[in-house]
């Protein structure tokens, strides 16, 4: 091949070896098994990948640089556009970030609803993952069904707040509005398919000879290593470490519920595979227990300068008005300081760092996405193993470009 | 050449100053008090050359240090028993203002998978002198969170293995969460 004619910036090498055995190809950006526009670029031995380096940045929008620019009620949306496959996870991250700093106390029912309403998210996300991953290692039917399962929540989730996969349901103290009537009753019927359904992706994928030699002794990462590498929520809990951000640092009434966390210790792509099938499971428990803790009251904390009026009151009343006004646009002011609140998303502990200089407007937002740094694990789990294992690595990890690159 | 700082902590006061220590660099504990408050305490007393400045606000610690002592603190950090931060979670720059004098920041958030508790640590550092040594050392996962740091905001991590941009283009010019880069880009990025 000719590099004189092409312009190669400096601290590029020009690989142009044709007798070599190895080849540096790029896995993506454009792939249908990269689960978005991630690019690795692979040095292959034949079949045998010998280096895969991760080259992200395709979908950075400069998400962070924004929230500097809008007021704190106006990053929500911002929020649900960087793992837009568990963007109420991303809200609560953001929203409980800056209560923390506003030192408010959310009420029970915005609570349990906020619970709720995650772990409704983390089985939409987990059906997109299981969907997406079986497809790429070659099991179609499971997609149409992972999805078939995600869309009656979907559709649940529209129902409470306007929008499938930017939803923007939680507000800076407490959440946007109340569920609509026969809510509860909605969810119910939902969940009470689930089971069955779970029972299906078994039936298709557990026992499977083809999925488990696929999935099995690929991708190995230890325990020492998957910490090292930072790797949190079920890429670190297939490797056998217990750690749950609902259980080490509970947030929002998350102790109050009863479920297990997941471990399994094989620390490979079936080990993440199980826990993830079995946090589906603990999902619903929490999601039921939810239901049954639903108890009327109101739905955001009693702070007049932060929390938008009632839309009635507003009408009616002076002072409602006067704050609906100052709230809109202007802003509250938020102490000044910083604060790091994790939370537990359906990939790993997904963190918001939130710094404030006192405005109305934050000096520094930065969300720690876990896809980020578990993709950051990928050539320790994939270097040695075959270009087929890649693709079963980098489904296992459960990787979101929005979340990556911001 | 970070500075030592001289503004007073957000402390929550309700407990008693260790008495060997000037008031800023005094952790305020009382005997009802965590474990990690008691190892702090414990840290300060024994490398008290590490930390310039203790924050508490928001149930949360902060610990300003200097840079030419962050690798040894942080590989204290890692193993000392009631300590034990194994992981690090993040690490973010910060932009003060072009005004501000340290302009600076680079915070690391670590994690203990054994004790469950978390700390920060914070660099602060001068807009002519950018140079942080590097942690990769102590914890893998820095490699890709001092990328970003140093993408987005030109803050040099010496010794890191392979510094270079990692979400905007290997050719772009500036740092774009530095708060004089304006939002939208001088101009649009072209390939050609």
């Amino acid at each position: 091949m000719s590099t004189s004619t092409v312009n190669v910036p400096a601290q590029f090498e020009v690989i142009d070896r044709p007798l070599d055995t190895q080849m540096t190809i790029s896995f993506g950006p454009q792939h249908p098994s990269t689960h978005g526009v991630l690019r690795l670029e692979m040095v292959l031995d034949g079949e045998m990948v010998v280096r895969a380096t991760p080259d992200i940045g395709y979908l950075h929008t400069g998400m962070e640089k924004l929230f500097e620019y809008k007021k704190y009620q106006q990053g929500i949306v911002i929020t649900d556009r960087m793992d837009y496959l568990n963007p109420l996870g991303n809200n609560l991250a953001y929203v409980m970030a800056v209560e923390k700093l506003l030192g408010l106390e959310i009420p029970e029912r915005a609570q349990v609803i906020r619970v709720l309403m995650c772990e409704l998210q983390r089985i939409a996300s987990h059906m997109v993952w299981l969907g997406t991953h079986a497809l790429d290692i070659g099991a179609m039917t499971v997609f149409f069904y992972c999805f078939r399962e995600r869309e009656k929540i979907l559709n649940l989730i529209e129902a409470a707040s306007g929008g499938r996969l930017t939803p923007s349901y939680f507000r800076i103290g407490g959440i946007m509005m109340d569920l609509p009537a026969g809510f509860e009753r909605r969810v119910q019927q939902c969940i009470d398919t689930f089971p069955r359904a779970f029972d299906e992706f078994n039936t298709l994928l557990t026992g499977n000879t083809i999925f488990q030699k696929r999935t099995q002794r690929v991708g190995y990462i230890s325990a020492e290593d998957a910490i090292d590498w930072g790797l949190t929520g079920p890429s670190l809990r297939g490797s056998g470490v217990g750690l749950d951000i609902r259980r080490a640092n509970p947030y929002s009434g998350y102790e109050q519920y009863d479920f297990e966390i997941p471990v399994e210790h094989d620390g490979d792509v079936w080990a993440r595979y199980m826990v993830r099938m079995r946090e589906l499971r603990e999902s619903l428990k929490i999601v039921k227990q939810a239901l049954g803790r639903l108890k009327p009251g109101p739905v955001k904390a009693d702070a007049p300068k932060v929390v938008l009026p009632d839309r009635e009151a507003m009408k009616v009343h002076m002072d409602a008005l006067i704050h609906h006004f100052l709230i809109v646009t202007e802003g509250f002011n938020v102490p000044a300081g910083e604060v790091y609140h994790p939370i537990e998303g359906s990939k790993g502990e997904l963190g918001c760092y939130v710094k404030s200089d006192g405005g109305p407007k934050p000096e520094r937002v930065h969300f720690r996405g876990p896809s980020f740094v578990n993709l950051s694990a990928l050539p320790h789990m994939a270097e040695g193993s075959m270009v087929a294992d890649v693709v079963a690595i980098i489904g296992s990890i459960d990787i979101v470009l929005g979340e990556i690159d911001r | 050449m970070t500075e030592d700082t001289n503004h007073s902590p957000n402390t929550a006061s309700n407990g008693v100053d260790a008495a060997s220590s000037p008031p800023s660099l005094a952790l305020v504990a009382s005997a009802g008090d965590s474990p990690l408050t008691t190892a702090v305490t414990t840290l300060q007393r024994e490398h008290s050359g590490w930390v310039t400045e203790i924050i508490q606000a928001f149930d949360e610690i902060t610990l300003v240090v200097s840079r030419e002592h962050i690798v040894e603190l942080c590989r204290f950090l890692k193993i000392a028993p009631g300590l034990e931060f194994n992981m690090l979670s993040d690490i973010t720059g910060a932009d003060r203002g072009t005004e501000e004098e340290p302009r600076f920041e680079v915070n690391y958030h670590l994690f203990s998978t054994a004790k469950y508790h978390r700390l920060r640590l914070k660099i602060l550092l001068n807009e002519e002198d950018t140079h942080v040594p590097t942690v990769t050392g102590v914890w893998r996962t820095a490699n890709w969170h001092e990328r970003e740091t140093f993408d987005m905001f030109g803050v040099i991590f010496d010794g890191h293995p392979d510094l270079r941009r990692i979400l905007l283009p290997d050719d772009w010019q500036g740092h774009s969460l530095r708060k004089d880069f304006p939002l939208r880009g001088y101009e649009p990025y072209s390939l050609t």
